[in-house]
Order: structure tokens, then C-alpha cells, then sequence
């Protein structure tokens, strides 16, 4: 089947700092990856890169995206593309409401896919629809778009809107973090239903406890860069059980910077 | 500067759009200002001998004033000498209708968006439109005649109406007040003039256009407005002006008195011409705005969108007089290129358990300076008296600045004195965020500046919102690709 994302040989770094240094992966639809790795290894760096964001460069490498070249396109042709990233830090938007944001940003989308607008009534009862997959409360439709909302909210706020605007490629970066238990939970679950054999997730995550709910095809550990080590669901599980030291052939740090779970 | 901040200087590099000067022909005053020049105006305006004697007056006054150097603006010297005090669309014999006003006016005010047919036929606004010193016509007086409500050109009220315009001139600003003020009353060319009867709400928006079209013309027109007991009113006042080089001093004077349960809603949208993106050019906008809330539970509100002009120097105010008056000031005030912006309002509390209210939303874009300046002041006799402030700043940009000068008076232990400021800037991040979204880098911009003033834009009438709204769009419109 035809990948939804290929990477090859990706360099790619800040301010003349090279941080990815090599990375290649591909996924194709009905997918899930996880990528795990210590802080500083370039997980949200790798995020940054895929959905556009200004100040990386590229130095190496070609990363294509059904078919076209990903790197050429503009942050919000990738969005209207299909292609979706779930911040690690959603950003606040004072004064402007999460529903006309959220309305706007899928009319883009619908746009780009060919089809109708959707108008203001047809729009809340898609929105209402979806907003339960969260658990959230409706009166955050009414909100300043994470303005006042709490760390959890942000966080569930973002699969929300992944909800809404059904990508073809979702990249979670590091949505777990500052999630407790409960919430992680409705996070996953959601996440989970969102999964179609249509679709794909790039999940992206310090810890491997996501990874209980979000049961990844497979999973890559990233290091210094690179993926040091690719398999599926099962080397998440041994990493938790035998410790990072288990992996092989990986010498590049000394001793190993990846902390266990 | 990183690639994001060269799309926000993008946006704000958009040319004037109302920049075009319209042929008329223009009868004018030579340049210069003496006591010839003001019994010149006041003849030709046909002014009561009071008029004069009051003008005079105020030239007596200004002579002895010097100008004003104290806001944070930075500007030539002003040569008043330089200055044509009065010009007047040529027109063959007085306007009586419409139907008779010079056509190339009329296509002005077409490009302004506001022909006057349409906005009679379908805004039901009654618009008094005035170019360089003299209102050319007033619409919808007839009907407005009927509920016993005047609204005329100043000079009409004059002649028409001499008791009431002797009785309330000055009242509030008196000629002495400023500088600019004294100036103002001395040569006032033109204005509006409203007077709604006790017990009358006014049933349209009343509407003023403001254009200054002849160069080197100074615009000193005059607004009085008076509502008597419970009565309402509604004012819109839009001011455009041509691209030229050399800067025009624009100094008005508004008036607003409100008596017993009487209410004044004065929106501004103010898109003067504000200078190429060196500076050269644009209007000095040096206003004197202020409301009289005389009696008990009368309630004025200014509200202004101020996009337009190189300099502007105005502070909306309210003397809360009548026990339980209420005054309120929402503002949105845009600065870009070279733009210097010193705007605020003064609410001077007097009467007991009076409240106020001031939001004031500053835009600094490109190298604009925009400073807030706001003076509250509770008297010993404003017993329970309340205010709340609101101040925040947008930066757009890294080579732009916002200032507040928040001034707090309060001489009476019961009041109750609240003020909030915040300063953010459009982040990169929060573009990108818009963008990850899909929506476009302009899109961003403009649903950010919204968002922002929106608690004001919420205050103005429903067809000056979205006008506003476009406004500040078109003013931060710039290429995106």
C-alpha cells in the first residue's frame, strides 16, 4: 500500500546545530508508530520539522507526504492536507473563541479536500458529536481557545481538534505529559477511535505508560538523532521489563541517557 | 529577524486606501490666522454677533497659550500662520437637497463607501456629511424633524438655533480649556449639531462623515450634542482624508451634555490619512472630546477606533456630574509604519455612586508608538463611586512600542478603584499554531487583532463593527504567499 509518510535520511537542526541526524521511516495507512526517546534525543524537533515550523533546517534528506514533497509545502497547506500535530504545548489565543477557531480551521480543511462549507448549524452538531469522544464540557466551545484552561484540558483540547479535523496523519507530540492517569485514559481513548484503516499516528513519547492505552504497530527509539532501534509493541513492553541497556549496538552514548519508565 | 516576524512586517506594509483627492473646486481663505481671518469665517458663515464676540474670544485666548509639548510625540514645529483656516466646496447657490450636491462630491462619497443615497435608502443612518469646513448635506432631516430632533451642520444650528447653541458652547470645553481647544474655537469652520427633545429616542444611528480634501486645509469642525431628560442618541462620526506630503492639522472639539436619565452612544472610526511608511505626511488628529453627564443616572459612551493619522492626540472624556452617571470609554487604537498615538480618556467622578468604565486596546505595528493615557479621578464628593480599567497592548513587530500613563486620583475613601494592564505580543507560535491549523499566515494576523479588540468592537453598532473589523484587516493586510 502507499505510504502515507516517508522519511529518508532526514538531517535536520536549529541555528546551524544539526539535531536529527539521519532519520528514515515510513508509514502507511491503518498505522501507529510510536517514537520514544530521552529529552534532547530530537522527538519534537522531528515534530517541528514535519508540520513546518519556522526556524529548523533542513540540511539532508527528503520526507514525502502522500506523494508530494512535504518540505515544499507551507505549514497550513500541510494542515489542510491532512496532516495534524497535537502540541506538547498548546498555545493560548486570547479573545478569539474555540468554536469560530475551530469552525475556520475546518472549512480550511473541507476546502482542500473538495467539499462544502459547513454552516454554523451544521458545524455545532459535528462539533457536539465530537466533543464527547473527550469527555470534555461544552462550554469550552464558548472559551477563548486555551485561554484558562487547565494543562489536562489543553491536552485533551488538542485530540479534540483532532477529532474535528480527522487527519490523515496525526503526530502526537508528547501528549501525555502533565496527563494523570484518568485523563490519559479518556486522551487514549479517543485517540484510539479516532483510528481508521484510512489514517495514521506518529505517536511521540518520554514514556512508555502512553503506550499502554496507544498500542503502537510499531515502535522506534530515537537517540541522539537517530532511531537506534525499531520493532513493534513488544520491544515498548521488554524496554519497561530488562531497561534500556538492553538495546544493542547502540554505543552513542556512554553510559546510556535513556531513562526506563 | 526570523522569517515569521518578515510576515508580520508584511502585512503592515499596505497603502492608504482612501488616498485619492477629489477635483472640486474649493473657495478658500488665503493661509494665516488673524482676527481678519475669524471675522472672515463668521461672516461668511451669516454667525450670530455672539458667535464672533465668542470666537474672538478664544483667538484672545489661544495667543496667550502655548502649545502643548507634554504627550510622546515626536513632530516639527507647527507654523499656524501656514494654515488655511477655511475652504468650501465651490457650489453655485445653497444646497437644499440632496439631488443638488456637485456630483464629483458625491462620487467622493462614494468612494468612501458612503453614498449618501445608499445609506438613505438602506442603512436608515442620517448621515451629515462634511468636506474640508462645511457640511454639504444632511440626510434624513425631515423625518428626524417630526420627534423634535435637530441634527444639522453646526453653521445651520447657528442660524437656525442661536438660544440653544449660545446656551451649551463651551459648556463643557470651554474656549480656554487647551490649546488646541482655543484654536479650535476660534476657527471652527463646521460640525454637527444634535439636539434630541426630553423623553425622545432618537431611531437611527446619526451618522457624520468627516473628509479633508483641499491642501494645506486644517479641519476644525465642532460637534455639540444635547439630550435632554431620557432622552437617547446614537452618534457615528468616520473620518477619511487624501494622501499628501505635508502633514494637516486636524483639531476638533466634541461636546456631549446629558441630562437626567439621558444616554449618548459616540462612536468613532478614524482612518485619517496617516503618513507613507517614512512618515512623511499624514494628519495631526489633536481632539478635544468631552461629555457632560449633568444630570442624575445620564450615561455617556465613547467608543473609537482609531486607525488612521500620523499623529493623534485625543482622550475622550467624562465629567459624571449627576449622581449615578455612568461613563464609559472603549477604545481600539492601530499605529503602524511611523504612526505616534497618545490616546486615553479622563473620568472625573463628582456626583455620588457614579461608575466608569475604560477598556483600551492599543495596537503597535512597524515602528508605531502607541501610549495610553489615563486620568481617573474620584472627588471628595463622589461618594461610593466605582472604576474599572483595562489596558492592554498588542505588539506586533519587534520595533514598535506601547507605553500606558495610567493617572489615579482619589480623594474619597469610599470609591472603589480597579485598573488591569497587560502587554503581549502576536507570537510566532501563536501563528504557527493558526497555521498548523490551516489557516493562513493573514487569517492568523487578523483573527489574533480581533480577537483582541473584541470586547470593544462588541460596544459599536452592528454595520460600524464589521467596518471596523475590515478596517484593521486592510490596515495589516500585506502579500502572503
Amino acid at each position: 500500500m502507499e505510504p502515507i509518510l516517508e522519511i529518508q535520511d532526514l538531517h535536520a537542526g536549529v541555528d546551524g546545530r544539526e539535531i536529527l541526524k539521519g532519520i528514515s521511516l515510513t508509514i502507511r495507512p491503518g498505522e501507529v508508530h510510536a517514537i520514544m526517546g530521552p529529552n534532547g534525543s530530537g522527538k519534537s524537533t522531528l515534530a517541528a520539522v514535519l508540520a513546518g515550523r519556522e526556524g529548523y533546517t533542513v540540511s539532508a534528506g527528503t520526507v514525502r507526504y502522500l506523494g508530494q514533497d512535504l518540505l515544499e509545502m507551507a505549514p497550513e497547506d500541510r494542515a489542510r492536507a491532512g496532516l495534524f500535530l497535537a502540541f506538547q504545548y498548546p498555545v493560548e489565543i486570547p479573545g478569539v473563541n474555540s468554536t469560530y477557531f475551530l469552525k475556520a480551521a475546518l472549512n480550511e480543511v473541507r476546502k482542500a479536500r473538495g467539499l462544502p462549507e459547513l454552516d454554523a448549524v451544521e458545524f455545532l452538531q459535528f462539533v457536539r458529536e465530537r466533543i464527547k469522544l473527550l469527555e470534555l464540557n461544552e462550554d469550552l466551545l464558548k472559551r477563548p481557545v486555551n485561554v484558562g484552561f487547565s494543562g489536562g484540558e489543553k491536552k485533551r483540547n488538542e485530540i479534540f481538534q483532532m477529532a474535528v479535523l480527522e487527519p490523515k496523519l496525526a503526530v502526537l507530540d508528547e501528549t501525555d505529559s502533565g496527563l494523570d492517569i484518568d485523563a490519559l485514559r479518556v486522551v487514549a481513548g479517543g485517540v484510539n477511535k479516532l483510528r481508521r484503516p484510512d489514517n495514521a499516528q506518529l505517536v511521540i513519547t518520554h514514556y512508555q505508560r502512553l503506550l499502554n492505552y496507544i498500542v503502537p504497530d510499531y515502535v522506534h527509539v530515537l537517540c541522539d538523532g537517530r532511531i537506534v532501534k525499531s520493532g513493534d509493541k513488544r520491544l515498548a513492553l521488554e524496554l519497561e521489563e530488562k531497561g534500556y541497556d538492553w538495546i544493542q549496538g547502540c554505543t552513542l552514548c556512554e553510559p546510556c541517557t535513556l531513562t526506563p519508565a | 529577524m526570523s522569517t515569521a516576524l518578515q510576515t508580520l512586517e508584511e502585512f503592515v506594509n499596505t497603502e492608504y486606501k482612501y488616498g485619492f483627492v477629489s477635483d472640486i473646486e474649493t473657495e478658500a481663505l488665503p493661509p494665516g490666522l488673524n482676527e481678519d481671518t475669524i471675522r472672515a469665517i463668521s461672516a461668511r458663515k451669516r454667525e450670530p454677533a455672539f458667535l464672533l464676540e465668542w470666537r474672538l474670544k478664544a483667538y484672545r485666548h489661544w495667543q496667550q497659550m502655548t502649545e502643548p509639548r507634554w504627550q510622546k510625540a515626536v513632530y516639527p514645529p507647527i507654523n499656524y500662520q501656514d494654515i488655511i483656516y477655511f475652504a468650501a466646496p465651490k457650489t453655485r447657490k445653497p444646497l437644499g437637497s440632496l439631488d443638488e450636491v456637485d456630483p464629483e462630491l458625491r462620487r467622493t462619497f462614494e468612494k468612501l463607501g458612503i453614498s449618501l443615497d445608499e445609506q438613505k435608502r438602506l442603512a436608515g443612518v442620517a448621515v451629515d456629511a462634511v468636506m474640508d469646513s462645511v457640511s454639504v448635506a444632511t440626510t434624513f432631516q425631515k423625518d428626524l424633524e417630526k420627534l423634535g430632533i435637530i441634527f444639522c451642520s453646526f453653521s445651520e444650528a447657528a442660524q437656525k438655533h442661536p438660544d440653544l447653541v449660545q446656551k451649551y458652547l463651551g459648556t463643557v470645553v470651554p474656549p480656554n480649556d487647551n490649546f488646541f481647544a482655543a484654536l479650535n474655537s476660534a476657527v471652527f469652520s463646521d460640525g454637527s449639531f444634535c439636539y434630541v427633545p426630553r423623553g425622545v429616542r432618537c431611531p437611527m444611528e446619526l451618522s457624520t462623515y468627516f473628509r479633508i480634501n483641499a491642501s494645506k486645509t486644517g479641519q476644525f469642525e465642532r460637534t455639540l450634542i444635547i439630550a435632554e431628560e431620557g432622552a437617547y442618541v446614537s452618534y457615528l462620526e468616520g473620518c477619511t482624508a487624501p494622501m499628501r506630503d505635508e502633514n494637516q492639522l486636524h483639531a476638533a472639539v466634541v461636546e456631549l451634555i446629558a441630562l437626567e436619565g439621558a444616554e449618548i452612544k459616540y462612536s468613532t472610526v478614524q482612518n485619517w490619512y496617516p503618513g507613507d511608511k517614512e512618515g512623511r505626511g499624514g494628519i495631526y488628529n489633536f481632539v478635544t472630546k468631552r461629555g457632560l453627564c449633568k444630570g442624575r443616572r445620564s450615561k455617556i459612551s465613547w467608543t473609537q477606533v482609531e486607525t488612521g493619522s500620523a499623529i493623534t492626540w485625543k482622550y475622550p472624556s467624562c465629567i459624571l456630574l449627576g449622581d449615578e452617571s455612568v461613563g464609559e470609554f472603549y477604545s481600539v487604537a492601530l499605529t503602524n509604519h511611523r504612526q505616534q498615538a497618545d490616546t486615553g480618556t479622563k473620568m472625573v467622578h463628582v456626583g455620588r455612586n457614579t461608575r466608569s468604565t475604560i477598556v483600551s486596546k492599543g495596537i503597535a505595528a512597524g515602528h508605531g508608538q502607541n501610549t495610553y493615557r489615563g486620568l481617573v479621578k474620584i472627588q471628595k464628593s463622589a461618594t461610593g463611586a466605582r472604576n474599572f480599567s483595562q489596558c492592554d497592548s498588542l505588539l506586533i513587530g519587534d520595533r514598535c512600542g506601547a507605553h500606558t500613563f495610567p493617572y489615579l486620583e482619589v480623594r474619597n475613601a469610599t470609591a472603589q478603584v480597579e485598573h488591569e494592564a497587560t502587554t503581549s505580543k502576536i507570537g510566532e507560535d501563536q501563528i504557527f499554531y493558526c497555521n498548523q491549523r490551516g489557516l493562513s499566515k493573514q487569517d492568523a494576523v487578523n483573527l489574533i487583532v480581533n480577537g483582541f479588540c473584541k470586547e470593544v468592537f462588541r460596544e459599536l453598532p452592528m454595520e460600524f463593527a464589521v467596518e471596523a473589523q475590515k478596517l484593521l484587516g486592510v490596515s495589516l493586510e500585506g502579500s502572503v504567499g
